[in-house]
């Protein structure tokens, strides 16, 4: 990947160890400037510690992390756990971490749908009402960056895509850089303009859009692809095993996935003009 | 007229309350009401300590409190064991040099019973300014550091993926307590020094609609508490430490029968007379 002056953050070959394996291993990853990066992955594929290297949360045990001097990021973990004795209001939650002004902590969360919710305790919001005043917060601040965990957990269909076309908004307006997580192998947004695809390691990584705008894509997906949903089909054909050796499809076990990529040219070597799904059965 | 002695110890009891409400909160909020306790038992050591080496007390117990934190944080990257574990092992160890350095020092006539259960009492001017001049500087601290400390509670992630340095905020955190502790030693001795931590929080959280307003309603409990201990102990003759204490948990208790319950005994009395 090309590193140049509106890159905000870079992992070179970053991976963390711990209690006595990798979690994630030889990611390489740059988001820029107004750009959407969206990491999918299955469950334990190392997403969220991707995410967490990439903005100085935890510190890669290999490989190197860099974040642009000074840059103003939002984040929004997966879980908040906020203890039932400390008492907040969504008005006080708006400025956690930095002085927010009024106005833009009521327009960010007018636009999130939560404005009714700026009186409320925090403690007594729902899964999704909760995520609505997490995105407001992260949107208040006026960052150069916003991480995203899995943000459409607890947010029933019609505001998932609320959620996600949101995002594509925010984007535009701020002209900011977007980290997205999602387990979600199927449906990923249509403004990402890059996937990486992640399972201890990259799998690979490509434009969704091109995979959106194809005959294969539109033959499957004809009638969602008009909603402002891409979806992005992925098939893994190799699972990683406890022990850390790999099964093919085939059932063959192997030290490590490089053989299951076959004939294929290594995967992180894979050109933007990634336009077919991803099924590297080789 | 009330006695000289009984001014001072209120003076002494007000200046440990308006530092302890606050920072009581955290505790409260971080779940960190085990490590009060273990603070205070190294409080013991600090003062055997002090009586071997003979320095002031309130700076040996400080030492002490502040050796046990940096220990428990170099022992939970270190060693496989939960916190609560740690903490007792820390606390049990502390307590237990504590006494056995004491009973070595056969030259030494230490009134235990003071130092566990406090002699607010026999606070001195010197106490007082001690007291007042600590708890001035865990309130400034408190104060220009609150928004990281906060932001560090709420969530160690976002407070550091935005830049506000939350081990920092943990490591303010512990040198408070460890000030606080020391400072307050006194008042209540030993045993109870975690109660003015967490009665005044746990009694304000019901009252509260903010973090800060919280902290301040902790404070203005600590002192009513204070007041309502030392008051009690003149009118029934009973030791003033522990009477603050039992002061705290009468108030707890009126303040924790939720409203409901109240109108329940109304409504069931209603029931009765129709009947």
């Amino acid at each position: 990947m090309i590193q140049n002056n509106s890159s905000l953050i870079t992992l070179k070959n970053a991976g963390l160890f711990r209690s006595g394996r990798w979690l994630v291993r030889g990611v390489n990853l740059t988001v820029n400037s107004g750009e959407i990066l969206t990491l999918i992955g299955p469950n334990g594929s190392g997403k969220s510690t991707t995410a967490k290297m990439a903005i100085g949360v935890s510190k890669p045990d290999e490989g190197t992390a860099h974040k642009r001097q000074g840059l103003k990021i939002s984040y929004l973990p997966q879980r908040i756990f906020i203890d039932w004795t400390l008492p907040i209001k969504v008005n006080r939650f708006m400025n956690l971490t930095g002085q927010v002004r009024r106005k833009e902590a009521d327009e960010a969360l007018s636009l999130t749908g939560a404005i009714h919710l700026a009186k409320s305790d925090v403690r007594t919001l729902s899964g999704g009402e909760f995520q609505r005043v997490l995105m407001a917060r992260a949107i208040a601040r006026k960052p150069e960056l916003i991480v995203l965990d899995e943000p459409v957990q607890g947010v029933d269909f019609n505001g998932e895509i609320e959620i996600y076309e949101l995002i594509r908004n925010i984007r535009d307006e701020l002209k900011c850089g977007v980290l997205l997580i999602s387990h979600d192998l199927h449906v990923v947004m249509a403004a990402t303009d890059r996937v990486i695809c992640l399972n201890g390691h990259v799998c690979c990584y490509g434009t969704p859009m091109s995979v959106a705008n194809s005959k294969e894509y539109k033959v499957l997906f004809g009638a969602r692809a008009v909603s402002g949903l891409a979806l992005y089909q992925h098939r893994h054909d190799h699972e990683h095993l406890t022990d850390g050796t790999v099964q093919s499809k085939d059932g063959t076990i192997d030290d490590d996935c490089s053989s299951d990529h076959g004939n294929q040219p290594h995967i992180y070597k894979h050109s933007f003009e990634y336009n077919r799904t991803d099924n590297h059965d080789g | 007229m009330m006695d000289d002695f009984f001014i001072r110890a209120l003076i002494a009891g007000t200046g440990v309350a308006l530092v302890a409400g606050p920072l009581g909160c955290y505790v409260v909020w971080r779940r960190l009401a085990y490590f009060g306790d273990t603070l205070s038992c190294a409080a013991l050591l600090g003062v055997a300590l002090a009586l071997l080496f003979e320095i002031n007390t309130t700076l040996a117990v400080f030492s002490v409190s502040v050796f046990i934190s940096m220990a428990l944080l170099l022992l939970q990257r270190r060693v496989n064991l939960s916190s609560d574990a740690l903490l007792g092992l820390l606390a049990h160890s502390a307590l237990a040099i504590g006494m056995v350095a004491l009973s070595f020092m056969t030259w030494v006539r230490v009134d235990l019973m003071g130092f566990l259960f406090g002699d607010i009492l026999a606070v001195t001017p010197f106490d007082i300014a001690i007291i007042w001049g600590g708890g001035a500087f865990v309130l400034i601290v408190l104060v220009i550091s609150w928004h990281s400390l906060f932001a560090a509670t709420v969530n160690v992630e976002i407070a550091q993926a935005e830049g506000m340095r939350p081990e920092q905020a943990n490591i303010v955190l512990m040198l408070l307590m460890a000030v606080v502790i020391a400072i307050s030693m006194k008042i209540v001795g030993v045993l109870l020094i975690t109660s003015m931590l967490i009665f005044p929080a746990a009694i304000a959280r019901r009252f509260a609609t903010g973090p800060e307003h919280m902290a301040v309603l902790a404070a203005i409990v600590g002192i009513l508490v204070v007041f309502g201990g030392m008051f009690g102990s003149l009118h029934w003759d009973t030791p003033s430490g522990p009477s603050i204490v039992v002061a705290a948990s009468v108030f707890f208790i009126i303040t924790a029968i939720p409203a409901t319950s109240f109108q329940m005994i109304k409504n069931s009395s209603i029931e009765k007379n129709d009947t």
